[in-house]
């Protein structure tokens, strides 16, 4: 089969190469044959790393690492709606919850490809890149991480306003400093407050359409001077209201798992973001000045995006800060205003897109300064010794 | 005395806002509606203008060294008496506009063509310069306004433009637009468009 495939890629190759009648489309057809197999093209100078993963490969593993999140929002949705109305119930309950979520999921995921992947193509031709292969997981994350019933058509906008205003003016994947997902998120969140928080959003109350069940998610209860009324264990599992896939800690651990054996993200982020957030935790308890600081400091692990955002956002290695130090700041704030505007600021319930996005503008300056202070100490190093072999 | 350059090259190629980068600060400040957004645009418009015409008529009677106070003096009477003027035909606009009008003195677009230009030029020129100047920033800002209002209130001048049957429909005003950062993104994105346009002539 991948011999046919081989085939079939070299025999339209000539019509996409220079010269040839598509010419104009080439990148395109680059993209995929390099989808498909290992580019064949080697470095020519210089000294260079040889390994069977590149970027392609790693994005894939991202993706796979998102499958248990997504499956379990898929079911979520339908469990939700279920609880809200279970009436409807007309077969299998585990598989009507599933087909029903993945029916209300695959639009979402839909219009973010289409909309993300148009846009990735077209400047790949008019600037005669190569098709950058980054938004195979924004593309992916994007309709994780926003309510249910989120209208396609605002979806569509800040897909496109993602990918050209925070990637592709840039110059694409690699390029950008903000995660491109999360612009999406922030957008549709200060564009359209109504259909990205408030009680109802989270629970679609029918398969078409934007209507949703009222319903409150740990978070608002919380906001809004209230004690979540969802057990630790049903947060833990993930049969809460909340974005579509951001619920469950089960499924999000299961693709951190992968994601730190294959060594895509990085350890180290990982765990100072949830240092950080659980250090904010315990300092607001020890304040405990109302019910929300003397909330158990888990909790935050618990709610909302804390943990979705711990393991597949700030660990994008174009965003995050490069310098293994840096990487330990850069996750330790991450947590430490996640938990701080969560608390402390009632207009935003879930302060983890925010602080990420903050962070991700700050990660070039914790880089600079950590590389700077290392040359510094350094150099002192060199000129005591230099001094010591002059006597 | 070439007039057409004078008046039109600052609209596009030498753009005070997208190509100088001047005059940011009351272009996110005032281009939430298209109103005060016209309003502005004239005003700088007649102040850059006449600005440009008094001190270049002044020139060469001004010391080198004090220019800048006597610039100022110019500036700030030529803005007083627009303040007043729209306190007393325009009182609503001026009450939207609020501080920015008083703040013309501070706008860099004025200064930056008293010192670059009617410094040195006739005063004719000069007065053409300053409209052109003018003309363009009162450009960059009414496309900024003009697409804040359109999609962060539905309405243009105040009149409902995109019809209520699409917010029957679903569509929802885009609240982003109502907000500062929009606006800066906007005028990038009229940067990037005038200047891919620019360069490759």
């Amino acid at each position: 089969m991948f011999n046919n495939l081989r085939g079939f890629f070299d025999k339209l190759k000539p019509t996409f190469s220079e010269g040839g009648k598509l010419a104009w489309l080439g990148s395109t057809f680059e993209a995929f044959e390099t989808f498909a197999f290992t580019p064949n093209r080697v470095t020519k100078q210089g000294c260079h790393v040889r390994d069977a993963v590149d970027l392609k490969r790693a994005m894939i593993t991202v993706v796979i690492a998102l499958i248990p999140a997504m499956l379990f929002g898929m079911w979520n949705i339908g469990y939700q709606h279920y609880i809200a109305s279970p009436e409807t119930v007309n077969c299998h309950f585990f598989w009507y919850c599933l087909w029903f979520g993945f029916l209300r999921m695959l639009p979402l995921l839909a219009v973010s490809y289409i909309v993300g992947l148009t846009i990735e193509f077209a400047f790949a031709q008019i600037r005669h890149h190569q098709v950058n292969e980054g938004f195979l997981v924004t593309g992916f994350l994007i309709p994780m991480i926003v309510p249910v019933t989120t209208p396609l058509w605002q979806l569509a906008i800040a897909t496109a306003f993602a990918v050209i205003i925070g990637k592709e003016v840039f110059g694409g994947t690699g390029m950008n400093f903000l995660n491109p997902a999360l612009v999406a998120r922030a957008f549709l969140f200060f564009s359209y407050p109504t259909r990205m928080s408030g009680d109802s959003v989270w629970i679609a109350a029918d398969l078409w359409g934007t209507d949703a069940i009222t319903s409150a998610t740990p978070l608002a209860e919380l906001a809004a001077g209230l004690q979540p009324s969802a057990s630790a264990l049903d947060m833990f599992i993930g049969t809460i209201p909340g974005s579509t896939c951001e619920t469950s800690v089960i499924a999000i651990l299961l693709g951190a798992i992968l994601l730190l054996i294959s060594g895509i993200a990085s350890w180290r982020i990982m765990l100072s973001v949830i240092l950080g957030g659980g250090l904010m935790g315990l300092l607001f308890n020890a304040i405990g000045a109302n019910a929300y600081m003397q909330l158990p400091f888990y909790y935050h692990y618990l709610m909302g995006g804390f943990l979705f955002g711990a393991v597949f956002m700030a660990t994008d290695p174009v965003t995050a800060a490069q310098t293994n130090v840096g990487k330990w700041i850069y996750g330790l704030l991450i947590g430490i205003f996640a938990v701080m505007l969560r608390v402390i600021n009632p207009a935003y319930p879930e302060g983890m897109m925010l602080s990420i996005l903050l962070m991700n503008c700050f990660a070039p300056l914790i880089d600079h300064c950590v590389v700077a202070h290392n040359i510094k100490r350094r150099q002192k190093r060199a000129i005591v010794k230099s001094k010591n072999s002059a006597r | 005395m070439n007039v057409k350059k004078l008046l039109i090259e600052p609209l596009r190629k030498t753009n005070p806002v997208t190509v100088l980068v001047l005059g940011i600060c009351s272009c996110l400040a005032v281009t939430a509606k298209l109103k005060p957004a016209l309003v502005m645009g004239a005003s700088v418009t007649v102040v850059t203008a006449f600005s440009n015409l008094i001190i270049s008529l002044l020139r060469k009677g001004i010391p080198s060294r004090i220019r800048i106070i006597v610039q100022l003096v110019v500036v700030a009477t030529l803005v007083i008496l627009i303040d007043q003027f729209l306190k007393a035909f325009a009182y609503d606009v001026s009450k939207q506009l609020s501080v920015y009008v008083g703040l013309i003195i501070t706008n860099c677009i004025i200064m930056g063509r008293l010192e670059a230009f009617a410094l040195s030029h006739g005063p004719i020129e000069s007065f053409l310069d300053g409209l052109g100047n003018g003309l363009g920033y009162s450009l960059v800002l009414v496309i900024v306004a003009f697409f804040r209002e359109l999609l962060g209130s539905g309405t243009l001048l105040g009149y409902q433009v995109i019809p209520l049957s699409f917010y029957e429909a679903g569509y929802q005003n885009n609240g982003l637009m109502i907000l500062p950062p929009m606006a800066l993104i906007i005028i990038g994105i009229v940067m990037w468009i005038n200047n891919s346009k620019t360069e490759s002539k």
